[in-house]
């Protein structure tokens, strides 16, 4: 088991227009992407648990010519887009947090 | 058609800076086109609705002044997207005030294309009405209030109205309101007779500057070659690489798919892209292609409305005692502030936030390290109002009433909260929300961005 955090090289979240989020984590070798890749842990109900929001609207993307993977969810904060009243994170840059310290076997 | 247009990037955010060898470096590749990206909804919907631009007067004069210098030398035009920051009228204004300063420090004049990017509210409350708007990613569905309400309402100018402004004869710059980020590099490539697909997916790349290279850096030129089957990215700074990976992860920044990219002309489909080294400054992308549009054309809308007046106050906290029970302090300071409200201010306008720095700020309920007892915390102190007057009111009583706020086991009796500076309170002044981020079908999206042509610097 190890944290995803331990094992991206990039690990980074910003806004994708005002009312998605989207996350990017990269990996420095073929064997880290592909564990983290094909990893059940990595699903959209478990993205969707941290963030308390639906799992329909979470999308996981593989990008093998990067040895990347995309999250991309609907913004948490902010009562209408990034940079409204309720905000906390208006480029929606450090927003990963939840998803760091999800396990990966 | 030529057999290859070189494109530079002076940067990816007109005013971030570029390194001026670099810039150089650009003019001596003979380019056919500068081009530069100036604004964004990046930074929240306040520069769109306040009609102000992130970047300062001073940052983007120092960057004309350079890119201006080159179009005179080297004779092309160049090309500024989403002037002003935001687009608007106001924004593009605020441009050209730029230009204006700049031409005359370098006495000579400049011939410009502008293309303003307002809407007008009465076609897209009939677009409402007619079933043409629908919400982007997120959004909920558009009320015509949202549309009357906007402080400031764009569309998002694309190759076409771009084009446009290149065709005619002696223009020097064009000044674009609010733009798609691709037209900026796209409009040129496709104007004479390059793949879509390709020029779309180069200028994708472009419009951050050298945010794909290695070191990364949105603040330095980058050198785009368009050919008939490819396309080159190559840095311009001799401090700088590209691998293939880095080019191609730069199509996963700030969008929420990696492989396609939605434009007014289609969607550009990059699976099938295939990026090879070329030399340690170069990179060859091939393969990606444009699905062109099936339904009617669209035209991005952006506006903003005001939501109020801001007033913050800062105050760090070091007693354990005050650090464990900050939720119920800052409940009880609520409803004391309340209670010592004139009769003339409404509560249910006003609204109270406290984020703790050093516990979960930045997460909030979603903060996953919840069993952590910090020796010293953060407060930033929020309140929206209606007014200034009234939020600057709310904050003062608010703020007392957490500073001598009563709690069980405290020690802390003669304050609660250690204030960095006198005076305490903040004015953040107007505060906006996104009203409308929309798309709305306009099969004459020609018709609503047309170029005017002015000489400035005279």
């Amino acid at each position: 088991m190890a944290h995803l955090c331990e094992l991206a090289s990039v690990f980074r979240s910003k806004n994708a227009g005002p009312f998605l989020l989207t996350i990017d984590l990269m990996f420095g070798d073929e064997s880290t992407f592909q564990r983290v890749a094909n990893a059940a842990a990595l699903s959209t109900e478990a993205v969707a648990r941290l963030y308390q929001i639906d799992p329909e609207n979470v999308r996981i993307v593989p990008f093998p010519k990067a040895k990347a993977i995309k999250v991309t969810l609907p913004r948490v904060w902010g009562r209408a887009g990034a940079g409204s009243p309720g905000d906390r994170d208006v480029y929606g840059a450090q927003q990963h947090g939840p998803l760091m310290n999800l396990e990966i076997p | 058609m030529p057999e290859e247009l070189r494109l530079v990037a002076i940067n990816g955010m007109l005013g971030y800076g570029y390194e001026p060898a670099s810039l150089e470096n650009g003019i001596a590749a003979g380019p056919h086109l500068f081009g530069v990206d100036a604004g964004s909804t990046d930074a929240g919907p306040y520069y769109l609705g306040h009609g102000r631009s992130l970047t300062t007067a001073q940052q983007i004069e120092r960057d004309l002044e350079g890119a201006l210098r080159a179009v005179k030398k080297v004779g092309v035009p160049l090309v500024i997207g989403s002037a002003g920051f935001g687009g608007a009228s106001v924004h593009v204004d605020f441009c050209l005030e730029r230009l204006e300063r700049v031409a005359h420090r370098l006495s000579v004049p400049f011939r410009c294309a502008v293309i303003r990017s307002d809407l007008d509210r009465t076609v897209v409350k009939q677009a409402i009405k007619n079933q043409k708007v629908r919400p982007l990613a997120g959004a909920p569905e558009l009320d015509p209030e949202c549309v009357d309400g906007s402080t400031q309402l764009v569309g998002q100018i694309g190759t076409e109205a771009i084009s446009a402004a290149l065709s005619a004869a002696d223009v020097e710059v064009v000044v674009a309101g609010r733009s798609c980020d691709t037209a900026i590099y796209a409009a040129l490539p496709i104007m004479e007779g390059f793949d879509p697909g390709l020029a779309l997916h180069m200028a994708k790349i472009m419009e951050c500057g050298a945010q794909c290279a290695i070191p990364l850096a949105a603040n330095d030129c980058l050198l785009g070659i368009m050919k008939r089957d490819a396309f080159l990215i190559r840095t311009l700074s001799n401090q700088r690489t590209v691998t293939p990976e880095s080019v191609a992860a730069h199509s996963l920044y700030e969008q929420p798919d990696p492989y396609e990219l939605h434009e007014p002309e289609g969607t550009v489909d990059m699976s099938n892209a295939l990026f090879e080294q070329i030399d340690r400054n170069t990179v060859k992308v091939s393969g990606s292609f444009l699905q062109p549009a099936t339904g009617p054309k669209t035209i991005k809308m952006e506006g903003a409305r005001l939501a109020g007046y801001r007033s913050v106050t800062m105050a760090g906290v070091r007693d354990p005692d005050v650090i464990e029970n900050l939720d119920a302090i800052f409940v009880t300071a609520k409803e004391m502030a309340i209670a010592n409200l004139p009769t003339t201010m409404d509560p249910a306008v006003l609204t109270a936030d406290l984020k703790i720095y050093g516990r979960d700020a930045v997460l909030g309920h979603l903060e996953p390290r919840t069993a952590i007892s910090p020796h010293e915390v953060g407060l930033l102190l929020e309140v929206i109002g209606p007014t200034q007057e009234t939020a600057n009111a709310y904050l003062a009583l608010l703020r007392s009433s957490l500073l001598h706020c009563p709690f069980e086991s405290r020690k802390t009796t003669a304050g609660n909260l250690a204030f960095p500076f006198s005076p305490s309170d903040l004015e953040g002044g107007p505060v906006y929300e996104f009203s409308v981020y929309h798309l709305l079908e306009a099969d004459d999206s020609r018709s609503f961005f047309t170029p005017e042509f002015v000489t400035i610097g005279e």
